[in-house]
């Protein structure tokens, strides 16, 4: 089951704690992965621990012309691309009355402008092959909102329209596209919480935990799979519980 | 008919699965030959492949019929 090998897989967000996450399971899976992110450093480092198959392609996401070009060198890195993981995220958090048009602007561009101009540029080797798989990872707070969060929570609220439109133009070809949207999960970005906002967050999951990267890898995996041929347009919820759509 | 138009045809035919002979001058990929949005920039990208050209996202906007193909890629090529 859930066998990839001989495919191709970007990942962006490599650097941190889900998108490694994601393309260790990819990787685990027989699929080769090019590890995408600003910070060269753990990229290196998440390459020499996957070994063979694993590729370093750095890339600043609020950079447009890098952001287009992303997809062309990790298809010649790997020799073709068939699996498309839009990971990368960013949070400029602040209440909406002093929310800044430049944090408004920088969340929207780096979540929702450069997962549009990925996806865009995956479309033509994806329809020659008559396959493809675009698995873009949202977020619980894209469907339930979250006060201090009106930019992150309408980019990941875009990310799920822009991820069902383009299902549909785009479903007779072979492409799915679906998203994940996890709850809360421990990384870097939960651990710093202060310890009565995180008692707070867990009294809300039914589950009582904080879910670990590898349970939003794994719904990952399923999606970029041939077992998921029929689920396209969806959005995976893994979230213990706390949010059940 | 030249060269052009016979290569343009036989990417017209296997793509949309049509008869030969309804490939004629006027036939539109969508009104006559059944092709839908997506076909329509596959068979750009399929003439693009076959002649080594390139072809603009306004010039392909142009390109409706066989006729309008064969006409565009005599002139390009």
């Amino acid at each position: 089951m859930f066998d990839l090998k001989g495919k191709n897989a970007l990942v962006t967000g490599a650097s941190g704690g889900i998108g490694g996450e994601i393309a260790r399971a990819l990787h685990a899976q027989g699929a080769q992965v090019a590890l995408s992110g600003t910070r060269v450093e753990p990229l290196e480092k998440l390459a020499a621990e996957l070994g063979a198959g694993a590729f370093v392609t750095p890339c600043n996401l609020s950079d447009v012309d890098a952001v287009k070009a992303l997809p062309g060198q990790a298809s010649e890195a790997m020799g073709g691309l068939d699996i498309l993981v839009n990971n990368a995220g960013i949070t400029r958090d602040n209440i909406f009355m002093r929310m800044s048009d430049d944090e408004w602007q920088s969340v929207i561009d780096v979540n929702l402008t450069s997962t549009m101009h990925l996806m865009k540029a995956v479309m033509r080797p994806m329809m020659k092959a008559r396959w493809g798989r675009i698995i873009n990872i949202t977020s619980i707070v894209g469907v339930t909102g979250n006060a201090g969060q009106v930019n992150y929570a309408a980019s990941k609220a875009g990310m799920i329209g822009m991820t069902k439109s383009y299902a549909q133009e785009i479903a007779s070809r072979g492409i799915t596209a679906n998203c994940v949207a996890p709850g809360f999960i421990e990384t870097a970005m939960t651990a710093e919480l202060p310890e009565n906002v995180q008692t707070g967050i867990l009294a809300g999951i039914p589950q009582g935990r904080m879910g670990t990267p590898s349970e939003i890898a794994a719904a990952v995996a399923f999606l970029a799979s041939n077992e998921a041929s029929y689920v396209t347009g969806q959005t995976i919820h893994v979230n213990g519980g706390m949010a059940m759509i | 008919m030249s060269d052009i138009a016979d290569r343009v045809k036989k990417i017209v035919v296997e793509h949309l699965s049509v008869d030969e002979d309804k490939v004629v001058e006027g036939a539109s990929f969508i009104d006559d030959l059944g092709a839908d949005s997506l076909d329509t920039v596959e068979l750009v990208m399929a003439f693009e492949e076959e002649f080594g050209i390139e072809i603009p996202d306004d010039a392909a906007e142009t390109i409706q019929s066989f006729g309008d193909a064969v006409k565009f890629i005599t002139e390009a090529a």
